[in-house]
């Protein structure tokens, strides 16, 4: 039977760890260059950023890998410090909650109504 | 030998990191940190494309010197975590791990993030 505290998850814990990071450091020195170079903006040009599907997709990539990857890293300072394993598992879960939040709702404001058609 | 007394209180204030140390617990303390920005990040991108009135909003919030010293804090924290982050990755697939060079690679990560950091400070503020 698998422990409910993750003793199995280990290796997989970690391949996900590298393979997000080498995902972001890909992606986010290419979105850095994107924004950058467009400042200053008004509000127009910074909603311009955000015209160009490939932007909009590969922000949302990028924060979901974030989210994997900060999601392995929580848990891994909270395996460190956090002993009582109640405690662990609800601090644990509440980071899962706030990130799969923010994935989310990144995704409702990139591609929601308000973006991309014109208004 | 004498066995030591038991339990034995180290004190945290007293033992002396090495540089490879420093740059991994400032690694795990930026990570923290950034996952505590994440959040905020998208709060920030929703209401500045919300409408003109929020792009304005956020573009006069980040004029606040306070949230000057926030933002650098978090150019801190990102070019930390990136800089240590390769290195770690570095070091796993077998490169760099001997003594001399993990010491130097620190040196580099923690200098280099002080220069960027620096620099954005100033780029900032002046």
């Amino acid at each position: 039977m698998k422990s409910p505290t993750g003793s199995h998850t280990g290796t997989g814990n970690w391949l996900m760890q590298r393979a997000t990071a080498v995902l972001l450091a890909l992606a986010i020195p290419v979105l850095l260059v994107y924004f950058l170079a467009a400042l200053p903006l008004d509000f127009s040009g910074w909603q311009g950023l955000f015209a160009p599907l490939w932007s909009r997709v590969l922000l949302l990539l990028s924060a979901i890998a974030l989210a994997m990857h900060a999601w392995v890293g929580m848990h891994d300072i909270f395996m460190d410090y956090i002993h009582p394993v109640a405690m662990r598992l609800a601090m644990t879960l509440a980071v899962v909650v706030v990130l799969a939040s923010s994935v989310v709702w990144l995704a409702a404001v990139l591609f929601g109504a308000s973006i991309g058609s014109g208004t | 030998m004498k066995p030591l007394a038991r339990p034995v209180y180290l004190n945290l204030f007293r033992i002396h990191l090495p540089l490879s140390g420093w740059v991994s617990i400032l690694h795990r303390i930026s990570g923290a940190l950034l996952f505590l920005a994440f959040p905020i990040g998208v709060w920030a991108l929703s209401v500045s494309l919300t409408d003109e009135a929020g792009f304005q909003r956020m573009a006069a919030w980040l004029t606040h010197p306070l949230s000057k010293l926030f933002l650098v804090l978090l150019i801190w924290a990102f070019t930390h975590h990136a800089l240590a982050g390769l290195r770690h990755l570095a070091l796993d697939v077998h490169w760099g791990v001997e003594r001399d060079a993990a010491r130097r690679s620190s040196l580099g990560v923690l200098l280099a993030t002080g220069l960027i950091t620096l620099t954005a400070a100033w780029r900032l503020f002046a």
